[in-house]
């Protein structure tokens, strides 16, 4: 793991692309991180995973948190199981499932048990708030995005991308490949917190 | 209404509800929003004695006129320009008097592109996470104001402070912006790194609330691959595939996929910066 300057107030924890189990290794320290700062170790606004890194934002010394972090071994991230995992009800029953199914040299019903089948988890929320990346299929089934995005994505769409599921908390423009819809709530501004899926959270797609 | 209202006789362009934004949602997705120059805001609000962090107005380039249901304390900062309450015009940076029912007009702005307008109890619209900030990139706040809207006042804190004096804020030809290099300036040549801190760059006309798009030599990466998707800060400097940076404002999106090759220190000028403003950028050794 380097960690990299960002700005004034931030610091930027990669734990590189060519490590093994760079989504384990990235919650790892979401989770430590987070834990430190809930005991007060750690001072940060922000603290925000994505697909190879963690960024702290809003840190008053960076300098000094550099120094603090570098001296903190990560628990591994929590290995998988049956507790805490977050059903996803969904419907499998997305345009492009043909083609995902042809990507990977497989029928649709195949497609769609490998779906239900993985126990995925939340690397990170970005693109729209509560959007979850779901981190968990192989990486040689990873898949390319439309050439061209959709204009309009339904809310609660559930697609691939690149090594992504991902699911559409609201109606958007959308370059990835559906493979199924959902009724889950993701997104709810009066709940706490306001997504339904926060990055460490383990999932699964359900057949409705 | 107990506390009135403002009732919207003239939009204008973009003029949306702000205040110091949504932190500490970011891992959730939710960018922080909030006024582009928060200071500016800060000070309305301390000119009419209300909270800081009370919502107020940002109002954009074309001016607004707004109708007071009841008699208030206001202020506008940050652009140049002509405001008037009724026909009796008045200054910015310093609190005005408007009595009930009166129309407060704001001109197109002479010289800068933005202004925070303050009315004594704030603008009293839901809070959204705890921010009456519209977010023009997640759509979470009040949608921007349109023709005929009314917006709900917040109850008076207590008469305003009383204040000598406040600075007008320059609105230079030229932004001098300092940046630190990072945390992506190995994804570039040192040919990019010559240019950016070197030549100068003018302010694209399809800037927004989301980033202020920069046109001039173009910075060429030195890594041909993808970068994944990392956190992205306030006045991050990423550059797209065209190699044309877009320093990025208050609704930046929380992750991005391009690398950053350094962050601004502090993006407030670019808040006023028109298109075809020069902007040359300088290393904090220099």
């Amino acid at each position: 793991m380097r960690i990299r300057r960002v700005g004034a107030y931030a610091l930027l924890l990669d734990c590189g692309e060519d490590e093994p189990d760079v989504p384990g290794r990235v919650e790892a320290w979401r989770a430590e991180l987070a834990r430190r700062r809930d005991r007060g170790e750690l001072d940060a606004i922000e603290i925000v995973p994505a697909a190879a890194t963690v960024l702290l934002d809003g840190v008053p010394d960076p300098a000094a948190t550099a120094r603090s972090i570098a001296g903190w071994t990560p628990r591994p991230a929590p290995v998988r199981g049956t507790a805490g995992v977050v059903e996803v009800p969904v419907t499998y029953d997305g345009a492009d499932l043909p083609a995902v199914a042809e990507h990977w040299g497989a029928s649709v019903p195949a497609v769609v048990e490998r779906l239900a089948g993985t126990e995925f988890r939340v690397a990170f929320c970005g693109f729209a708030p509560g959007f979850p990346y779901l981190t968990g299929l192989p990486a040689a089934l990873a898949l390319p995005r439309l050439p061209t995005p959709r204009a309009r994505v339904p809310a609660g769409s559930v697609a691939l991308a690149g090594p992504y599921a991902g699911i559409y908390p609201t109606a958007s423009p959308g370059g990835w490949l559906l493979v199924g819809r959902t009724g889950l709530v993701l997104f709810d501004v009066a709940a706490d917190p306001p997504a339904r899926l926060t990055p460490g959270t383990r999932v699964r797609l359900a057949p409705a | 209404m107990r506390n009135g209202d403002l009732h919207v006789l003239r939009a204008g362009a973009l003029t949306t509800v702000q205040d110091l934004g949504r932190p500490g949602y970011a891992h959730l997705g939710v960018p922080r929003s909030g006024a582009l120059d928060p200071a500016a805001l800060r000070l309305a609000n301390r000119l009419v004695g209300n909270p800081e962090d009370a919502a107020g107005l940002e109002i954009t380039l074309t001016g607004c006129a707004l109708r007071l249901s009841r008699a208030a304390t206001v202020a506008v900062t940050g652009a140049d320009v002509e405001v008037r309450i009724g026909e009796r015009p008045g200054d910015t940076g310093r609190p005005l008097s408007a009595p009930a029912g009166a129309v407060l007009r704001i001109a197109p702005a002479r010289r800068g592109v933005r202004s925070w307008l303050a009315v004594c109890g704030g603008i009293d619209v839901p809070p959204v996470l705890g921010s009456r900030a519209t977010d023009t990139l997640s759509g979470l706040g009040p949608p921007p104001l349109r023709d005929g809207d009314r917006l709900p006042l917040g109850t008076p804190a207590g008469p305003p402070p009383p204040v000598d004096v406040t600075v007008a804020p320059a609105h230079p030809d030229e932004l001098r912006l300092r940046v630190r290099l990072g945390p992506r300036d190995d994804w570039f040549t040192p040919v990019a790194l010559d240019r950016l801190l070197g030549t100068a760059y003018t302010v694209s006309p399809v800037s927004n609330r989301v980033g202020a798009r920069l046109a001039g030599a173009p910075l060429p990466r030195a890594m041909a691959r993808e970068l994944p998707s990392e956190g992205i800060v306030l006045g991050a400097v990423q550059v797209p595939a065209d190699g044309q940076p877009l320093v990025f404002l208050a609704d930046h999106p929380t992750t991005g996929g391009y690398p950053v090759i350094g962050v601004v220190d502090d993006v407030t000028a670019l808040a006023q910066a028109r298109p075809g403003t020069t902007v040359r950028f300088h290393g904090p050794q220099r």
